[in-house]
């Protein structure tokens, strides 16, 4: 087994693991790299089908490109999508800075999903080394009654066994993919052939790294125009993935706040 | 699918840093990011403004505690992971925190590595958590640790105290079976000897920090083991019927016929599905690929089944040993019951007893059978039904689990084997396809004939206990009395119906259930059989109650003292010399009964005494009642 077969394995068992255990389930499809991986996982995992709903919890302020992919794809993998429109700004925190404000819409939307549908679990793309709180998730994640997480007393999770009975009203994020890197992602998406939205290739000397709502999300300097050409760019670079999304960096402590609130 | 290609990257090695709380663990991860320029940009710029904000000087265990609490209690609060690699290969460090009230993250974090270093303050020595981490990585299978000594800046790099502390932690190390990889005199935030070789400390000519990562070891395969493949679900999603599980090790190809345990079925698998489809055959999978296989014919079979070649099976018991560190909130103590969990199965156990707890901190042994939190025990766990099982030592996946409180995982032990018989064979005996033809004679006519019921009345009890002798005088009272009574005694069935078993665990294991057999059928024909055997496991006793009806269970219990002072066949005396192996009470436990029917203590009461209970006990519950009068309770 290579080093990448190993990675692809830990989460086809997580995947499984999850179905057989908790019922109700739903994957969350951003449309970004991270969970298009996942939904090849997932198909590899169930031999071609993915057992649960797609759900799009829908800003309205993507990417054209994004829509266009979706709209594509939901149909050539024959996926049970389900779209979910996000509250507007003006019912956010107003003491949230701008961009996490903004980005508070999904964790809002998020929540009316799961009320709406009663899902149990839903599968969430987010990987440790993307950022620091991240890095500190379990793999089978509690949220209480509002989706809120409790990062200061997490359950134990160890040796592939996790937790998955909790009482009614705790529901569950799942991360298929907490353990690997960005570089992983794309070497599995060269590797497998997996589709991806053209932003992320650079056009103009500038490429978009992680993608989000347009206008909270900034592209970066690249001339990387092919999944080789990305995976040599991060080679080299320091740059944080998520450098780009603003509302991780506008204080101290921001970004820990909007996950603990239930955001990704 | 299987072999990994010449040019294929070596594999991360995540390792975890473990000690006691402020001995450095989150400053030598910061460091060593530094040092390895693995920091991304602007991180030192934004630990630099986030430390002169809390009126600290530069904290390197800022780069990791990312927790706007940890970052405002200095302290690490749960475990987390971060990358970073050197020219050899890639690393995951996985941070622990070192308070002791954090100790189920420490285990999540410790719980993913293959290998760890363990940090202990130069200053002050080797401290609680230091040995209870190392304790903990080696009864959770980590094999592989290196010490760092840090903080060398305080001790003034003397090589003295660096050689003290080397090898006093050497000798703590050792005496836990852990091999020790190196042992690095560092001053993490000074940067002395992480990357580069340390000025102030010329004396140490070993390794930098770096360089002692790059010589461990990555982590074995466990696919020359033994195949053991857990099902995780059954699919069909079309017309497949797809049985879907990880190889958790060992190898597996078409064409191999599988055993599937405990319910012991066998089948041959037709095929390797996977997705995209592939054309071809022969294909083949290795330990740690997820997998799903269709088999030649449909078995009735669930998630937890364990598949195994039919040459290596795993193990069948209900009854086993395991050491556990138990992290519940409530203490555990004997008869709890709990849901354990093991790869994919999921089943009941009742803590039978507890041999010993072990305090992790001191390592030193704690009285009594009550097992606290943070505390790591030795005990025996019984499951209501035969389980597939595996000893750590033999498959280190296999062998580790997990026990639930209520919804919580609430500790995780390893299992041992030694000293139990597999009962696969057994189990095998009965599944045979025996068809039983019936008498002509009812039990009913039996019983009214002889004026009594038939049964057996099973005497366990240590050798010496005078099971024997009063077996014997029961049976002449009872036959005086006109029952029909038969004893059993071990010494003669050893004769006849054993004499060609020896004295293994498998064997007497084997002898008892010919016992129970046997007595069966003098219980069937109407008689009152008196079995007389030292039967030490309950299991087998249990196995007993099972196969006969009407099994009363009486526990002759003159303690160990009493039965070596007696020692009418001067057995003890040679057990104590070594002459006879596994003398139950010498050196072979003898598992007292927790419900027998009765209890006789012949140290302390005369045969005669207890051979009058017994009569009553027989009277009472055998000895039919004429017509007329009320009937007995049983």
């Amino acid at each position: 087994m290579t080093p990448m077969d190993a990675l692809e394995s830990q989460s086809i068992y997580i995947f499984r693991e999850a179905f057989a255990k908790v019922k109700n389930l739903a994957m969350l499809w951003s449309l970004g790299k991270d969970s298009n991986v996942m939904i090849h996982l997932a198909r590899k995992a169930f031999f071609g089908t993915v057992p649960f709903p797609a759900l799009h919890v829908d800003t309205g302020r993507k990417f054209q490109e994004m829509y266009d992919f979706r709209d594509q794809y939901a149909k050539e993998w024959r996926l049970n999508f389900l779209r979910e429109t996000c509250p507007p700004l003006e019912e956010m925190d107003e003491t949230l800075p701008p961009a996490a404000r903004s980005a508070a819409r999904k964790t809002a939307g998020l929540r009316l999903a799961i009320q709406k549908h009663g899902f149990e679990a839903l599968f969430a793309g987010i990987r440790r080394d993307e950022e620091a709180t991240r890095a500190k998730e379990r793999v089978f994640s509690p949220r209480g009654l509002a989706g809120r997480w409790d990062f200061r007393d997490q359950p134990p999770e160890f040796w592939d066994q996790y937790k998955t009975e909790f009482p009614k009203g705790t529901h569950l994020r799942i991360h298929p993919i907490l353990h690997w890197t960005e570089t992983d992602i794309w070497e599995y998406t060269l590797r497998e052939s997996i589709p991806v939205i053209p932003l992320y290739f650079a056009r103009d000397g500038k490429r978009y790294r992680s993608l989000g709502d347009h206008d909270i999300t900034f592209p970066m300097e690249s001339e990387a125009a092919t999944v080789e050409e990305i995976i040599a760019e991060l080679r080299d670079t320091k740059t944080a993935e998520r450098a780009g999304r603003a509302m991780d960096h506008e204080e101290e402590g921001g970004f820990e706040r909007l996950r603990a609130d239930g955001y990704l | 699918m299987t072999k990994r290609p010449p040019s294929a990257p070596r594999p991360p090695l995540p390792i975890v840093i473990v000690g006691h709380v402020d001995h450095g663990k989150s400053t030598v991860i910061g460091r060593l990011l530094f040092e390895t320029n693995s920091l991304p940009e602007g991180k030192a710029e934004s630990v630099r403004a986030t430390s002169e904000k809390r009126g600290m000087p530069f904290e390197w265990a800022f780069v990791l505690d990312a927790l706007q609490a940890e970052r405002d209690q200095g302290i690490t609060i749960d475990t987390t992971q971060i990358r970073f690699q050197t020219k050899a290969r890639r690393y995951i460090l996985i941070d622990a925190p070192g308070h002791v009230e954090f100790l189920k993250n420490m285990i999540t974090g410790a719980a993913q590595a293959k290998a760890a270093l363990l940090v202990m303050d130069a200053e002050e020595g080797a401290r609680d958590q230091t040995r209870q981490h190392a304790f903990l990585l080696h009864l959770m299978g980590l094999e592989t640790i290196a010490v760092i000594i840090n903080k060398m800046d305080r001790v003034g790099y003397q090589e003295r105290r660096f050689q003290e502390l080397r090898d006093s932690i050497g000798r703590t190390l050792h005496e836990m079976n852990l091999k020790v990889s190196g042992v690095i005199p560092v001053s993490a935030r000074e940067g002395e000897n992480i990357a580069a070789p340390s000025a102030h400390m010329a004396w140490h000519r070993g390794e930098t920090l770096t360089a002692l990562l790059d010589s461990l070891p990555d982590a074995p395969s466990q696919s020359e083991k033994p195949l053991r493949f857990p099902i995780q679900d059954i699919y069909k999603f079309d017309e497949r019927r797809i049985i879907a599980g990880r190889i958790e090790s060992g190898r597996l190809k078409e064409g191999d016929r599988l055993l599937f345990s405990p319910s012991n079925k066998s089948a041959v698998v037709s095929s390797l599905e996977s997705w995209p489809p592939r054309e071809g055959r022969g294909f083949s999978a290795e330990a740690g690929e997820a997998v799903g296989v269709m088999l030649d014919r449909q078995l009735f079979l669930e998630r937890g089944e364990l598949a195994s070649h039919q040459s290596d099976p795993p193990f069948l018991s209900d009854i086993f040993r395991a050491r556990i560190f138990w992290l519940g909130r409530h203490p555990l103590t004997p008869s709890v019951s709990l849901v354990m969990k093991r790869a994919t199965s999921e089943f009941s156990v009742v803590l039978q007893s507890v041999e010993r707890v072990i305090d992790a901190a001191s390592l030193e042994e704690v009285s009594g059978e009550r097992v606290s939190r943070n505390q790591v025990a030795d005990i025996i766990l019984r499951a209501p039904s035969l389980q597939a099982l595996d000893s750590f030592g033999e498959n280190g996946l296999m062998g580790r689990f997990v026990l639930l409180d209520g919804r919580d995982i609430a500790g995780g032990g390893v299992v041992s084997l030694d000293g139990y018989a597999d009962q696969r064979p057994i189990l095998e005996a009965r599944m045979r396809d025996v068809s039983r033809v019936s008498h002509k004679v009812s039990p009913r006519e039996r019983e009214l004939r002889a004026r009594h019921r038939g049964g057996v009345l099973w005497l366990t009890g240590l050798s010496g206990s005078g099971k024997s002798t009063l077996a014997f005088a029961l049976e002449k009272t009872l036959f005086d009395l006109g029952y029909g009574v038969y004893v059993l005694d071990g010494d003669n069935i050893r004769h006849g119906l054993s004499e060609d078993l020896g004295f293994s665990v498998e064997d007497r294991s084997e002898n008892i259930r010919r016992v129970a057999e046997a007595a069966s059928l003098f219980a069937d024909a109407g008689f009152v059989a008196l079995v007389s055997f030292i039967s030490p496991m309950r299991s087998d006793r249990a196995r007993a109650r099972g196969i006969i009806p009407n099994f009363h269970e009486v526990h002759v219990s003159a303690d160990l003292e009493t039965c070596e002072a007696r020692d009418p066949k001067g057995l003890y005396k040679r057990a104590r010399g070594g002459e006879i192996e596994d003398f139950t009470g010498v050196s072979a436990d003898y598992e007292v009964p927790e419900g027998a029917e009765l209890v006789l203590d012949t140290g302390v009461e005369g045969v005669e005494d207890s051979l009058r209970r017994l009569v009553e006990y027989v009277e009472g519950r055998f000895r039919l009642v004429p017509e007329g009068v009320s009937d007995y309770e049983i």
